[in-house]
């Protein structure tokens, strides 16, 4: 299978790699540029857990092809944290019980980071809005949506 | 969180710690920060993919099966059918003594429902895999299919398993479980009132979002090292020793953090088949379900049709029920006779009945082999069980919260199944469960207690 060069931006980081024509993003970011915390959960872009930002905006990154992502600055929930600290979303998921299996986590995250970079006051139908293409089996989504909510009062409170 | 200390306050201690805190999980900080490890974060180079060929019919024989094409396909590294499974016969519960042995790792002169793996598809690529798949050429003889279980019990149904004539589960009480306790046809005709009532429902599928799943790695002590997402690694461990006639310490099984399973990745369908490959062609084996297959071919719950026939008096007192229930088990048996079992002991709910006589049956259709999901064969026995409690209350224009007061179980009442009730608690939740909710109920039952019977 021909190969493909490619260099972009992950989390911040120049990357460099040669990709199979055809694969996914997705499969590029875990298999070759080692950050997993992206998952499969359908491939067919119905579940939402390989949601990334690719140039700030929030893409399903089992349907975008590695090859035309040349350039571009792609996030993973793995940018929100550093030195072991967490983004307010991150500790309101911890805080109101909004994980439990966890692996839709990083997509969720991902989608509720979006929303409050567009919208940082959203309302209750803002957030069911913004995680309406991310499946969650476990929670029920009230806790995520709660966690959200949380993430945002705490956001204002800093910036007030 | 709020611990209600004013139940069983005069029996309780109060030197709880841990019960009515808040604790954080303890694997939540990997899963916020995409940490968490699951089976497939592993990349592991040299990789073969298994795609699995099904079968398209619900029941079929197979006449015969040409790989010549498949096998010729670019990528392709080996191609495994029946014959190369050292013991293909295998049924899960085998290992608590739960047999026959019943369902074929890759299937054997016929197939029994639609989605049933026929071949397994090794390649380079999950591309080649599936393109390879789509050559290989099964020649079917359609048979007729039986998909409902009252059908299926019929005489002259088409035999879904020859291992189980009659397409029925056979336990050693017979062809159903069964529960007698009391008279139940005497206090039929006593009650004032008998209701009788059906109740059915669908398969249901888990949908996990990580979908069923396993990486298998040669090791180079001659041992297998597999990745995987089983709920049940000892039942995994287990049956693919068995299945692969391969001694247990051959396999180090690797679980970890599940995507979900909620019973539904508790069969053993991907590791025996997976061990194989990597046996066979001495590389590592990825076999994961796609989308499609987790949703199609991984065991539901199983679909039940439950009777319930009760007799109940003006007063409120449920005297006797009677109970036939059927599971439907699907081409195999997995964990459904098991299932049907626990519907059984079940069926008098958390009742107080005098007379109760209780049938369940497992039964053999061509659908999907269901099998385990948050507590198989109790809770669809709940939905037709509480509906009927509900009817019940209407029929003799009582509160339905009171009704059930009327007839909870409490400390010292003999249960069906003939254990005395201990520790009950079911008084008290509905008292709370009154408050919450705004629906009162007669003082005298927010009196009552489940360990203290009044004078």
């Amino acid at each position: 299978m021909p190969k493909v060069p490619i260099q972009l931006v992950l989390n911040g980081e120049e990357r460099a790699e040669f990709v199979d024509s055809g694969a996914t993003l997705l499969k590029v970011i875990r298999d070759k540029l080692g950050d997993t915390s992206p998952k499969g959960g359908c491939h067919q872009g119905t579940c939402g857990a390989c949601s990334v930002e690719i140039d700030g905006e929030l893409k399903l990154s089992c349907l975008v092809l590695a090859e035309t992502c040349g350039g571009a600055d792609v996030s993973t929930v793995s940018s929100l944290s550093s030195d072991g600290v967490l983004h307010p979303l991150q500790r309101a998921f911890m805080e109101n019980f909004a994980a439990q299996c966890g692996f839709c986590t990083p997509g969720m995250i991902m989608a509720a980071k979006s929303l409050l970079d567009r919208i940082p006051d959203p309302t209750r139908d803002d957030v069911i809005e913004a995680i309406s293409g991310n499946i969650c089996r476990c929670t029920g989504y009230e806790p995520i949506i709660q966690a959200i909510l949380t993430a945002a009062r705490a956001n204002s409170l800093t910036a007030a | 969180m709020k611990l209600e200390k004013n139940y069983f306050a005069d029996v309780r201690n109060d030197d709880l710690t841990e019960i009515g805190q808040a604790r954080p999980r303890s694997d939540v900080p990997g899963h916020v920060s995409g940490k968490t490890v699951y089976f497939a974060d592993r990349h592991i180079p040299g990789t073969l993919h298994l795609k699995m060929v099904r079968s398209p019919h619900h029941h079929a024989r197979i006449r015969s099966i040409d790989l010549s094409d498949a096998e010729r396909h670019p990528g392709v590294a080996r191609i495994l059918t029946a014959k190369d499974v050292p013991q293909n016969l295998y049924t899960i519960l085998i290992l608590i003594q739960v047999g026959p042995e019943d369902e074929y790792v890759l299937a054997q002169d016929k197939v029994r429902w639609k989605g049933e793996a026929v071949v397994a598809v090794l390649a380079d690529s999950e591309r080649a895999a599936a393109e390879a798949a789509a050559k290989v050429k099964v020649d079917y003889e359609v048979l007729p299919a039986v998909l409902d279980m009252e059908e299926a019990l019929k005489p002259g149904a088409p035999t879904v398993n020859e291992l189980h004539p009659g397409n029925y589960y056979l336990y050693d009480s017979g062809d159903h479980r069964k529960v007698r306790f009391g008279d139940a046809e005497k206090g039929l005709v006593e009650a004032d009132f008998v209701l009788e009532q059906t109740y059915r429902s669908s398969p249901i599928e888990h949908a996990p979002t990580e979908t069923t799943g396993c990486l298998v790695v040669p090791e180079g002590n001659d041992r297998f090292t597999c990745y995987t997402n089983t709920q049940a690694m000892f039942f995994t461990l287990d049956n693919a020793s068995i299945i692969l006639q391969m001694p247990g310490h051959k396999l180090h099984m690797v679980g970890g953090t599940v995507g979900g399973g909620f019973g539904g990745k508790v069969d053993v369908t991907v590791e025996p088949v997976a061990i194989l490959a990597a046996k066979l062609t001495g590389r590592p084996v990825s076999f994961i379900y796609s989308r499609e297959e987790e949703m199609q071919i991984s065991s539901p719950r199983a679909a039940e049709t439950i009777t319930l026939k009760d007799g109940v008096m003006k007063d409120g007192r449920i005297v006797a029920r009677k109970v036939t229930g059927y599971t439907d088990a699907g081409a195999y048996s997995r964990h459904s006779p098991y299932g049907a079992q626990k519907g059984a002991a079940h069926y008098p709910g958390p009742y107080t009945i005098p007379n109760v006589w209780i049938d369940t049956y497992c039964v053999y259709t061509n659908r999907t082999p269901s099998s385990a999901m948050r507590g198989f064969g109790v809770t669809i026995a709940d939905f037709a069980l509480e509906v009927q409690m509900d009817k019940l209350a209407r029929l003799i224009g009582m509160d339905p919260l009171e009704f059930r007061f009327i007839n909870a179980y409490r400390d010292g009442d003999m249960k069906a199944h003939r254990q005395p009730t201990e520790g009950a608690a079911l008084i008290e939740c509905m008292q709370e469960a009154s408050r919450l909710a705004d629906w009162p109920v007669a003082e005298r039952f927010m009196k009552m207690s489940s360990y203290k019977q009044e004078a």
